[in-house]
């Protein structure tokens, strides 16, 4: 007897569960021979409210983590992902991807997890810095994450786009909403399912599906996100983001070449971007004189 | 000339059907407001908000920083109404009127060894006139929810009336703390009971125990207020308190105030919302309709 499919329904992430859009709304995503592979949730500007507050609310716990520990969770999730390899392969390959290009895709989304799970405790001291005054200060500056930050991920590609990302963004201890490729969506969802299970607080990463034209004016004018980051070219896009983000005086970023693979995709300094950076003014004794007091 | 009230057996109140209840309430829930709609109730949910502070850590700063904050929910946004009132502790009481001389802001004070109400009848009443005495326009007190849970429904009932006659002309609320009374059909005969007593409101919960104020909690007492109604042509007034911190549920609730005892409830002499966080939530919301953007709490004052 011919068994009856199970097909798997993609959802959106937010919180820490798996909603569908609170709009109703579907697009149907279409393999290249034109048959369907899935409905994709179409977010709404309230789906992307909802992830909003799940971000703020998450904010505290993840950013007061030590850094340690957010390196063991990007860790993690780079080691549940490798456990799902073979079904990214198969969704890229759905997407359109070759065998080889796929499992190059994914090997290199593990890599670079594993790069920033690298980065968490050290780009403190890369970035903080002792600086010489000429008061009895210890005077020292350490970079702070800046709060919930909404990302527009690249549009070309399904995986690898989305950790580029997304991974910068909570190794410095931020929240954030990211809006997965529109005619690539399948990753996006699956990687949620990774995130899900990889000890990631709830509300850390909130994953929405859907279309950019529809979601950048509200990704870039809530006032209660304090970063915005986009992957793209469209230059009305970029300059509605940027000038929407002045309402609040977002930080915005623009990432134009798009392409996931490039080299200087991972950098310790895209962690800089989302952070911000404390001076700390320390009165001492008198520091820098000659002979030592003790 | 009034007719005598035959005061009911309380040990025959209605019994509440909880699953009907429930799904009525779920009904509340599914009504579309938007646009000038959800503007109007916004506000009016603003002038319902009896904004209270009841913690041991009060002081008179923070108290009076909270009645400013009644006068001035966000002057940023104008037409904006005050709060209905401030709840405080009655220690409290002779500072917040200090401070709201000048305006239509209500005074309540919690009384009657709030929140547990374990103590002599005495001391409570005493509580009452210290409260009433510094000049409180309301008067919230909580039942002894020991003695109502053991069955000793007169002895409720009695405290009730001695607290209201200690009230003198301050308007008195009963609080039933419905998240010790366990079930609802508890619930209606504590309403019974507190509205025959001579309750002017009636309460749902102190905020300090948790479930506070629910939405079937509420339309049980509602329903003996509307039975009262029908019964006497008195009106009871309506105070749900604790657990409701989102514009969106306060709209839910003046749905169900409106569906369950019509408009002439609709007004902050009959229906209040005891909250600290819900003021800031419906403010975000107005200013979200008026500028077109989702707000952010940094910019918002707390208290």
């Amino acid at each position: 007897m011919a068994r009856i499919e199970v097909l798997k329904t993609y959802k959106i992430y937010i919180g820490g569960a798996f909603p569908r859009t609170e709009s109703g709304r579907y697009y149907p995503l279409n393999n290249k021979a034109g048959k369907l592979i899935a409905n994709i949730c179409l977010s709404s500007r309230k789906d992307f409210r909802n992830a909003v507050v799940a971000a703020r609310g998450a904010f505290v716990g993840w950013s007061s983590r030590a850094a340690f520990n957010r390196a063991q969770i990007l860790y993690r999730i780079a080691e549940m992902l490798e456990t799902r390899k073979a079904q990214f392969i198969e969704e890229l390959m759905q997407q359109g991807s070759t065998a080889k290009v796929a499992e190059s895709e994914v090997n290199l989304a593990a890599d670079r997890l594993v790069y920033y799970a690298g980065w968490c405790d050290k780009y403190q001291a890369l970035f903080g810095s002792i600086n010489p005054v000429a008061t009895s200060h210890f005077n020292f500056s350490v970079p702070e994450p800046t709060g919930v930050v909404s990302v527009l991920a690249a549009q070309d590609t399904s995986l690898i786009s989305l950790v580029n990302a997304i991974a910068p963004v909570i190794a410095g201890g931020n929240t954030c909403v990211v809006l997965g490729s529109e005619s690539k969506p399948l990753c996006a969802v699956t990687f949620a399912e990774v995130l899900n299970s990889s000890d990631v607080p709830g509300g850390v990463v909130n994953i929405l599906t859907g279309k950019v034209s529809e979601l950048h004016t509200h990704f870039a004018n809530h006032m209660d996100v304090n970063a915005t980051i986009y992957y793209g070219d469209d230059a009305e896009v970029i300059k509605t983001i940027q000038e929407l983000a002045t309402l609040n005086v977002k930080r915005v970023f623009i990432h134009n070449k798009g392409n996931g693979s490039a080299s200087d995709a991972q950098s310790p300094y895209h962690i800089l971007d989302t952070q911000e950076i404390k001076t700390t003014w320390h009165p001492i004794e008198n520091i820098g004189a000659s002979g030592a007091k003790y | 000339m009034s007719k005598t009230l035959i005061i009911p057996d309380f040990t025959k109140t209605a019994t509440i059907d909880q699953v009907g209840v429930e799904e009525r309430c779920a009904r509340f829930t599914s009504r579309s407001i938007k646009k000038d709609t959800k503007l109007h109730g916004l506000k009016m949910v603003l002038s319902m908000i009896d904004l209270t502070t009841l913690e041991g850590k009060d002081t008179e700063g923070k108290v009076k920083q909270m009645c400013y904050k009644a006068t001035h929910l966000h002057d940023v946004l104008p037409g904006l109404p005050t709060a209905a009132a401030v709840c405080v502790y009655p220690s409290m009481v002779k500072i917040a009127k200090e401070a709201l001389k000048n305006s239509n802001v209500k005074v309540a004070s919690v009384a009657t060894a709030f929140p547990s109400g374990q103590s002599t009848r005495e001391i409570k009443i005493l509580d009452t006139k210290f409260a009433v005495d510094n000049g409180a326009d309301e008067i919230d007190m909580v039942i002894s929810r020991g003695e109502f849970l053991k069955g000793n429904f007169n002895f409720v009932f009695d405290e009730i009336a001695a607290v209201k006659e200690a009230c003198g002309k301050a308007r008195l609320k009963v609080i039933f703390e419905t998240g010790e009374l366990s079930t609802l059909d508890n619930v209606r005969k504590a309403s019974e009971i507190a509205i025959y007593a001579g309750a002017d409101f009636i309460k749902t919960s102190t905020g300090k125990i948790s479930p506070a104020a629910t939405m079937p909690v509420t339309l049980v007492m509602l329903e003996a207020i509307r039975d009262y109604y029908y019964k006497t042509g008195i009106m009871i007034g309506m105070k749900p308190a604790g657990g409701i911190s989102t514009a969106k549920s306060a709209l839910h609730y003046l749905v169900m105030v409106k569906e369950t005892l019509g408009m002439a409830w609709l007004s902050n002499e009959w229906f209040r919302f005891g909250a600290s966080s819900l003021a800031n939530d419906v403010l975000m919301q107005l200013m979200k309709e008026a500028t077109g953007v989702y707000q952010s709490s940094d910019y918002f004052s707390k208290d």
